[in-house]
Order: C-alpha cells, then sequence, then structure tokens
C-alpha cells in the first residue's frame, strides 16, 4: 500500500521537539474589512456566487445570533473574545478556482509539505496533476480499496484542491467545497443544510450559520460505498482570522462512507476563534464513520496563543438501522468545547463515541457526547479516554437521554481518566436520562495515574521516561485508536507522544 | 564488571528513615554467576533496584561501578543501554501495551542509545520467535498487554524471554523461580544456562536452593541485616537448605 507507507514515513519524519507546525505562509490574501455586519456577511455571500437564499440564511442566522450570549457554563476560561476585532473572511490571493495543483500557489504547495499532508503524496499528487491518464490511477487502484485517501485541502477559508474527484463521481459520490455544492447541488444543501444543528442551536453554531467560508460537502447516493476515505485537512494561516468550518456530510439509503478530518496551525500570538458545524445525516441502511484528529496550536507554557476551538458535531441517524460512529483524536487547541453527539431517531439505529482527549500544559478541554435515543431499539456505545498532564483541566461531559418513544434503548458508556502529575484536573460529569421504563444504561468510570513502577519497568528495559509515558498512554487508548483508520492511527500514536512531551520529569 | 562498595541504602518509612542496606560489598567479574540467598526482608530486592535505578531509594554511603563507570548516577534506561538487566520479582502490569510493542520499544531503544541501528520489523520478528521458542513462549501470548492476567509462572518466563533478546552483561534475576513449577523452572533455568557466555555475569537472588541445582553458581553469598555475612561456593547453598537463616539472622 504505497499511500499508506508514505504515510508512516512521513509520521516517522515528525520531529518530535517541538510543536513543529509553527510556521507562517506569506500569501497575500483577500480580506474583508474586521468584525461582523450584514455587509460582510454579503460580501462573503458574493465573493462565493451565492444564490439569494444563501445570503437570506445567513442574515437570518446573522439576526438570530445579536441576541444570544455567549456560553458560560463549561469548564473552560478565557478573556473575552471581541467579535468585532475578527476577520471574517480571508481567501489566499488567486486560488479561488484552481483547476489543477500546477494552477496553485506554490507556496501553499510548500505549506502542505511542511506538514507533510498526504496531499502531496507522490501517488496521489500525480492523480491530480495528470487527470485522465489512467497509468498513476491505475498504480494506486490495484490496492485495497481504502488504501486511497481523497483529500479536500482547506486552506484558511477556501478550499483549494480537491483530488480524485472524477473518480468519485463515477460512484456517484459528490465530494466538494460546500461552496461548490452551494452552486452546483442547491437542492441537496437546502434540503439538508441546517437540518441537524439549526441555525438557531447555540451562539457559536448560529455565528458559523451567519458567516462560514468554507468546509467540505459529501453526498453518497443509496447503495454505494464510498471506493475511498475522504479527508480534509484544516489548516488556520491568516492572522485574526476566525475560521467557521461547515461540514454537511449525507449518506442516503444504504450508503457509507468514511471522512478523516485533521488540522494543524501555525504559532500564533493573539488567540484564534474556531468555531466549526459537522452535521451528518444517514438515511435508512446507511453508516457514516467519521474520524478526527485535531491537531492545533495548543498555545504556548503558559497557555498563550493557542486555539480556540468551539465547535458543533452532530449526527442525524434519520433512517431506521443507520450508523453514526465519531471518533476523535484531541490533542491541539488552547481551549476544546465540543462534543459530536448522535441523534438516534431512526428505529434500530446506532450512534458510537470514541474520544482520546488530551490535554498537557494550561490546556483546557471540555468535550463529550450527547446520544439521544428517539427511536426503538436503538443502542449507542461511548469509550472516552481522557489524559490530562502539566496543569491542564480536561472535563468529560456526556449526556445519554431516552426519549419515551425509544422503547429498549440501550447505552453503554466507560469513560477513563489518566492523571499524569499532581497539577491537572480530570473532570466526569455524566448525565443519564431516561423516559422510558425499558431502557437499559450501564455506565462505568476510572481514574488512574500512572504509577512510578510502570514507568520503571519500562525504564529498567530502555526505554526512556517520555517514551515510556507515551507506551504507557497509548495503551490506556488502544480501545479508541483501534476505531481509526490505519493511517490515522499511526499518526495518532506519534501525536500522542508528541503532545505529552514535557509532561514529567 | 560490577563493583559494589560499601553501600549503604534507605527509605523514608513515613516519618522515619530506615536502613536497608548496612555496608554491602559485592565483586562480580565477567563470565561469573553469583547467588544471593537470604531471609525475606533482607534487602535483596532493594539491592535489584538500586542496581536497575530504581527511584525511592537513598543511597547515603558507598559506590557502584560497572565496567568503571559509576552506575548511581545514570538513568535507569542508561543502566539498561550499557548492559544491565533487572528481572523482576513482580513484573508490572501495563494494560493495553502487546508484548510485542513493548519488547520493540525496548529493543531499539537500547540500540538507538548505543548508536547501533533500530532492527526492521521483520529482523525484530525472527529475533522475538528466537528468544520466544527458546522459552517456550507463545505467540499469542505476546500479542497481549504484557503481564496483564498472566499467571505467576507466565510472567517469569516472560522476564527471561526479554533478557534472552535483550542480551544484556549483567543480568539480575530476583526470585525468578518463584511461582515456577518444576517444568518451568528448568525451561527458565535451560534459558539462563543457554545465555552464560565469558562476557555475561548473573546475580541470581533466591529464597530457596532449588534454583541452583539448574542454574550453579560460581559464588554464594548470603545476605542478612543488610550486609553480605557470608559467601561461599555453591556447597553453601546446600548447607542454607539444611540449617536455615536463623543462625545468620541472630548474627545480623
Ligand atoms: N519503599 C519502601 N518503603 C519502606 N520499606 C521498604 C521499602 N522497600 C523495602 N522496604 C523494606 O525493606 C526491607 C527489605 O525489602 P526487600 O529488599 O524487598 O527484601 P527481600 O527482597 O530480601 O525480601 C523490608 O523490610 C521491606 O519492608
Ligand atoms: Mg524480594
Amino acid at each position: 500500500m504505497p499511500a499508506v507507507q508514505e504515510t508512516i514515513d512521513r509520521v516517522a519524519a515528525i520531529d518530535v521537539d517541538k510543536y513543529k507546525y509553527g510556521f507562517v505562509t506569506d500569501i497575500e490574501s483577500e480580506k474583508a474589512p474586521k468584525g461582523l455586519s450584514e455587509e460582510v456577511i454579503a460580501f462573503i455571500s458574493a465573493k462565493k456566487g451565492e444564490p439569494e437564499w444563501m445570503l437570506a440564511w445567513r442574515l437570518e442566522a446573522y439576526k438570530r445570533w445579536k441576541t444570544m450570549t455567549e456560553p458560560e457554563w463549561a469548564m473552560v476560561d478565557y478573556p473575552p473574545i471581541d467579535y468585532d476585532s475578527i476577520y471574517y473572511y480571508a481567501a489566499p490571493k488567486g486560488t479561488s478556482a484552481p483547476k489543477s495543483l500546477d494552477e496553485v500557489d506554490p507556496e501553499l504547495l510548500r505549506t502542505y509539505e511542511k506538514l507533510g499532508i498526504p496531499l502531496k503524496e507522490q501517488e496521489i499528487l500525480a492523480g491530480v496533476r495528470k487527470q485522465g491518464e489512467p497509468s498513476d490511477l491505475d498504480e494506486i487502484a490495484g490496492d485495497a480499496p481504502y488504501s486511497r485517501v481523497a483529500v479536500d485541502a482547506v486552506f484558511d477559508s477556501v478550499s483549494v484542491v480537491t483530488t480524485f474527484k472524477d473518480e468519485l463521481a463515477k460512484a456517484g459520490v459528490i465530494f466538494c467545497s460546500i461552496s461548490e455544492a452551494v452552486r452546483e447541488h442547491p437542492e441537496l444543501v437546502q434540503k439538508y443544510l441546517g437540518t441537524v444543528v439549526p441555525t438557531s442551536d447555540n451562539f457559536f453554531a448560529t455565528l458559523n450559520s451567519a458567516v462560514f467560508t468554507d468546509g467540505s460537502f459529501v453526498y453518497v447516493p443509496p447503495g454505494v460505498r464510498c471506493p475511498m476515505e475522504l479527508s480534509t485537512y484544516f489548516r488556520i494561516n491568516e492572522q485574526n482570522t476566525g475560521q467557521f468550518e461547515r461540514t454537511l456530510i449525507i449518506a442516503d439509503k444504504g450508503a457509507y462512507v468514511s471522512y478523516l478530518e485533521g488540522c494543524t496551525a501555525p504559532q500564533r500570538d493573539d488567540n484564534q476563534l474556531h468555531a466549526a458545524v459537522v452535521e451528518l445525516i444517514a438515511l435508512d441502511d446507511a453508516e457514516i464513520k467519521y474520524s478526527t484528529v485535531q491537531n492545533w496550536y495548543p498555545g504556548d507554557a503558559e497557555g498563550k496563543g493557542g486555539i480556540y476551538n468551539f465547535v458543533t458535531k452532530r449526527g442525524d441517524c434519520r433512517g431506521a438501522r443507520s450508523k453514526i460512529s465519531w471518533t476523535q483524536v484531541e490533542t491541539g487547541s488552547a481551549i476544546t468545547w465540543k462534543y459530536p453527539s448522535c441523534i438516534l431517531r431512526g428505529d434500530d439505529s446506532r450512534g458510537e463515541f470514541y474520544s482520546i482527549a488530551i490535554s498537557n500544559g494550561r490546556q483546557q478541554i471540555d468535550s463529550g457526547t450527547k446520544m439521544i435515543h428517539l427511536g426503538k431499539n436503538t443502542s449507542s456505545r461511548i469509550i472516552s479516554k481522557g489524559i490530562s498532564a502539566g496543569r491542564s483541566s480536561n472535563t468529560y461531559r456526556g449526556l445519554v437521554r431516552a426519549n419515551p418513544k425509544a422503547k429498549n434503548a440501550r447505552n453503554y458508556t466507560q469513560c477513563d481518566s489518566l492523571l499524569i502529575g499532581d497539577k491537572c484536573a480530570a473532570i466526569t460529569i455524566p448525565y443519564v436520562e431516561s423516559r422510558t421504563g425499558t431502557a437499559q444504561f450501564e455506565h462505568e468510570a476510572t481514574t488512574s495515574k500512572i504509577s512510578d513502577d510502570q514507568l520503571f519497568y519500562c525504564r529498567a528495559r530502555g526505554i526512556g521516561e517520555e517514551e515510556a509515558v507515551a507506551l504507557i498512554v497509548n495503551g490506556f487508548v488502544r480501545d479508541v485508536i483501534q476505531q481509526l483508520p490505519m493511517e490515522f492511527a499511526v499518526e495518532a500514536q506519534k501525536l500522542i507522544g508528541v503532545s505529552l512531551e514535557g509532561s514529567v520529569g | 564488571m560490577l563493583s559494589i562498595e560499601n553501600l549503604h541504602a534507605s527509605v523514608e518509612d513515613g516519618e522515619s528513615t530506615r536502613e536497608i542496606l548496612k555496608g554491602l560489598d559485592l565483586e562480580i567479574w565477567p563470565g561469573e554467576v553469583h547467588a544471593i540467598m537470604g531471609p525475606n526482608g533482607a534487602g535483596k530486592s532493594t539491592l535489584g533496584h538500586i542496581i536497575a535505578g530504581k527511584d525511592g531509594y537513598d543511597v547515603t554511603e558507598g559506590t557502584i561501578s560497572f565496567n568503571d563507570e559509576n552506575l548511581l548516577e545514570m538513568a535507569p534506561e542508561e543502566r539498561a543501554a550499557a548492559g544491565i538487566f533487572l528481572a523482576f520479582q513482580y513484573p508490572v502490569e501495563v494494560p493495553g501495551v502487546a508484548t510485542m510493542t513493548f519488547l520493540k520499544a525496548a529493543l531499539n531503544a537500547q540500540r538507538e542509545a548505543r548508536g547501533e541501528k533500530a532492527l526492521s520489523t521483520p529482523e525484530f520478528m525472527k529475533a522475538v520467535k528466537t528468544a520466544a521458542d527458546k522459552l517456550g513462549v507463545k505467540q499469542e501470548m505476546l500479542r497481549r498487554p504484557i503481564n496483564v492476567g498472566f499467571s505467576g509462572g507466565e510472567k517469569k518466563r516472560n522476564e527471561i524471554m526479554q533478557m534472552a533478546l535483550l542480551q544484556p552483561k549483567l543480568a539480575v534475576l530476583d526470585e525468578t523461580d518463584s511461582g515456577l513449577d518444576i517444568d518451568a523452572l528448568r525451561i527458565v533455568s535451560e534459558g539462563v544456562n543457554s545465555l552464560r557466555s565469558p562476557e555475561r555475569s548473573f546475580l541470581v537472588i533466591t529464597h530457596y536452593q532449588r534454583l541452583l541445582d539448574y542454574i550453579v553458581p560460581d559464588h554464594v553469598h548470603v545476605l542478612a541485616g543488610g550486609r553480605i555475612v557470608r559467601s561461599g561456593g555453591p556447597e553453601l547453598a546446600k548447607e542454607l537448605e539444611e540449617r536455615g537463616y536463623a543462625e545468620f539472622l541472630e548474627a545480623a
């Protein structure tokens, strides 16, 4: 599997000394004026060539947002965000519609090179550059179907390159930027956008609805198994640019898709706000697997300069026997506020949440999931592994609810916390609400520390202290790592080691 | 190879400080097998821990040198890379870490520290298989998290398998015989004996003479009251078997 091997080599080459993605790419950007107003929203909408209904939708959200206040219930603490000093739109200049990589700013490609994202993997590059030349694609197509990754790269706010689009199109799969989807597939966007996370949902989601600049769109038609993993690598580049990604994934009846999201960001002095919205919709017998490796800049040792990550991710198991599975590895950001959730609407539908959340230094994480059981015989499973080190705080907040009609709803929740050192905190807040007598909810929670005996055992075998911690932590999170696609699993394990550096000694 | 002089070591025990080793001397030359015997609580494991570099002991007096290096100044992983191996009396469970993964991390970390090339996966697999076969460790066990749910005997066997893989210069075996039935004892002893060489030394800690029927030592020492109170040849072990440790306890 050449693509996979390439990724392993790339991950092996990761410089483990420090956060190495702290560089800035020098590309002129076209910005909207600072701050938020109806004019700025109209500017964004016009820039993207959006139809009237889209602008109206945005303005409606903006009106609502102005009446809302920022939530304060999460266990995170940060200075007030000045929403008027944020740029809501920045596009890399001249890359609004490249036809191939040759048209892409070479500086941008070098950025990806430094990031080492699979986009620059030789095979995949060839696939883009020489579209229509079957030989390059055949070489890759000889692999198992899921050894390939199609990348929709997001550089600041605009999708720059979409690979493998043609081949996906052959299977009937639509994979493009949300802006393109608004223009090319308005009927699908109008039908599904905002149906899982309504514009009025919460402060950050409403803000996103007003100003979202880009993101990915996926539609898998009935009965189709998407022929490759789909992947978006997000990257924040422009200083003081709010990131408002919007992702919409629809698996029609009997369809299957696996989607990977990963990101890194350059080092910054000002905190950067990221408020994405992800909506997943699975119709009858469909399955969506959504995996995230999140590695945004966490700030320096004092917590200065990191990313604020306020994300609304929700999946709707709309059809009978549908399944949505979230897997996340959270290692970055100064502040994470994130609860990927499942609404189990269809009878016999299933929701899963597998999470690894690592906090170190001054990082603050308040994350978890919601499993809302509405249909009969719905089941859900939550495996959460929280690791706190340094002076960080790591809160798991989970809600499992069965509505009266959710007969025989079942949930299994396991929340394990691992503490490294004695200046960090792990908090577990599970809410359980059952409005039917037939629900079966199980909850297990543990808190442990890396023991001196374990560390000594590893070190006595020659494994250095930091590597020993990484090894023990990787053992602790193994159940979740196993849920990740192979490519991501390797990357995630390496990241876990990197993110825990300096946590011992 | 290993030279211990006048070693005094204590631990913090609540409010008070407790001296466990009280002036211990020991000299091991390349290729020698030394046995240390002694009653429970004599300080045998403490000695092994201090050689391997475990935290929590205060060395208040004395020196340990290993191939002319000051061992007491080296981190545990540096000692391992320099060739010191401790087979634990109580091997530690590391949940979720497959034995194979653990072994690979250990072997390659040591190689890297010594400036050697990391083994490729096929080379590593071959090396593990050789070591595992020698100790009758099944492939299935290598996939299980290290020591988790292993029986006492399996843990001990696993320790010796690690030794066979890591090929140390000095191996300290801390009560490796306890928890082994007679067949396992034979396999483990054969494993140890096959590693005996003019360059490699062993410090075999045991409470019972039985192990020394299989691993015949060059020297036997009695550790009691934090000191070596008597040294001799293999016949000393037999004598202890008959007479017990009582007289040494009194002497100490
Ligand atoms: N960390 C410790 N804290 C307090 N007492 C200890 C500690 N480690 C060992 N000891 C005590 O030191 C003595 C020697 O222990 P140990 O070396 O394990 O003996 P042995 O292995 O010979 O049975 C015992 O009395 C034991 O209780
Ligand atoms: Mg002992």
